[in-house]
């Protein structure tokens, strides 16, 4: 395998395993913060407001450890460094 | 594919370039300032106002309570920051709606510039309030050791608000443009519901955080409050 190919193969697959492995922590923790806030407002629906406020940027700040994945994996599809850094020498010879 | 608005370019002379942002932006900036100009023009107080007037109180009124309840003892002041950097968010999502259009939020620069401005604002108001020895003593308020990462989480923090808000919306605008080619019909309108909700969502988030910043470099947060109580 030239360089080219194992850039692109590395990068494809590591594409998929970081939105892979990066949905699955972010999900877990998002279950527990919803389940949590759901015993929550059946002890106390009166706080329900402060509950879901609380909720909804908690949920925000999981979530964007996801979306950090997500855009890593973008990244290294669409603006790839290394590819571009090979292809431009590629063509420079 | 496109990653970011910033790569279609609408008119290019030279070095300067006028893209989609850009042109998006200033067309997002133009209809709030108009808008508003229009709807206050003729405002009234008597028993019947104008629809226009009264939707807009609706949307300030909630605003100052949403600020009120994160610990801010003088909404007013806050207003006109996080009301703008909210307002601004939340109709450069909604206008997904408009064929054609792309939201200024998709793009990396519009977001970094919306989280410098909360990056630069919170000092500023932090020291407006407790004055600047008070302000620098919060960095190392539960024990010197913690001065460092204080100062790395303002920067983390940062980046983490302007990432996530471009992460939410060009995930969106990706996810469309995946769907569009793989089932063309009815799917796409689902997804595009869903981004309306995220896309209010993520300007409510990123309206909060700004609060929850400002309330902790005040001081004047709910944290704060609840220790003095106990």
């Amino acid at each position: 395998m030239d360089d080219t190919t194992i850039i692109a193969a590395a990068s494809i697959v590591s594409a998929g395993l970081t939105m892979g492995i990066g949905a699955m922590g972010p999900g877990l923790g998002q279950g527990r913060a919803v389940a949590g806030a759901l015993s929550a407002l059946a002890q106390q629906p009166d706080a329900a407001s402060t509950i879901t406020r609380t909720l909804f940027v908690g949920l925000a700040m999981i979530e964007s450890m996801a979306i950090y994945c997500f855009v890593i994996s973008m990244i290294l599809i669409f603006a790839n460094p290394f590819w571009n850094h090979v292809i431009t020498q590629v063509v420079g010879k | 594919m496109r990653l970011s608005t910033d790569q279609l370019i609408f008119w290019q002379y030279g070095l300067l370039k006028l893209n989609a942002t850009i042109v998006y932006t200033w067309g997002l900036m133009l209809v709030l300032a108009v808008g508003a100009k229009l709807i206050t023009r003729g405002l009234a107080t008597e028993i019947t106002i104008s629809r226009w007037q009264c939707g807009l109180e609706i949307i300030v009124t909630s605003m100052k309570k949403q600020i009120e309840e994160v610990g801010l003892r003088r909404p007013v002041k806050y207003l006109g920051f996080v009301g703008t950097l909210f307002l601004f968010i939340a109709l450069a999502n909604i206008f997904t709606i408009f064929p054609g259009y792309e939201p200024p939020t998709g793009s990396l620069s519009t977001t970094t510039a919306l989280a410098i401005c909360v990056f630069v604002a919170v000092p500023l108001y932090g020291i407006e309030e407790r004055g600047l020895g008070g302000y620098l003593k919060s960095y190392v308020e539960p024990t010197i050791i913690m001065l460092p990462f204080n100062i790395m989480g303002e920067f983390s923090r940062t980046l983490a608000l302007a990432v996530r808000l471009f992460g939410n919306m060009m995930s969106g605008t990706m996810i469309l443009s995946i769907l569009f080619i793989v089932t063309p019909f009815i799917f796409p309108t689902v997804m595009s519901a869903l981004g309306l909700l995220t896309g209010m969502v993520q300007a409510y988030i990123f309206s909060i955080l700004a609060l929850v910043y400002i309330a902790a470099a005040t001081g004047t947060g709910n944290s704060e409050a609840d220790k003095k109580a106990s």
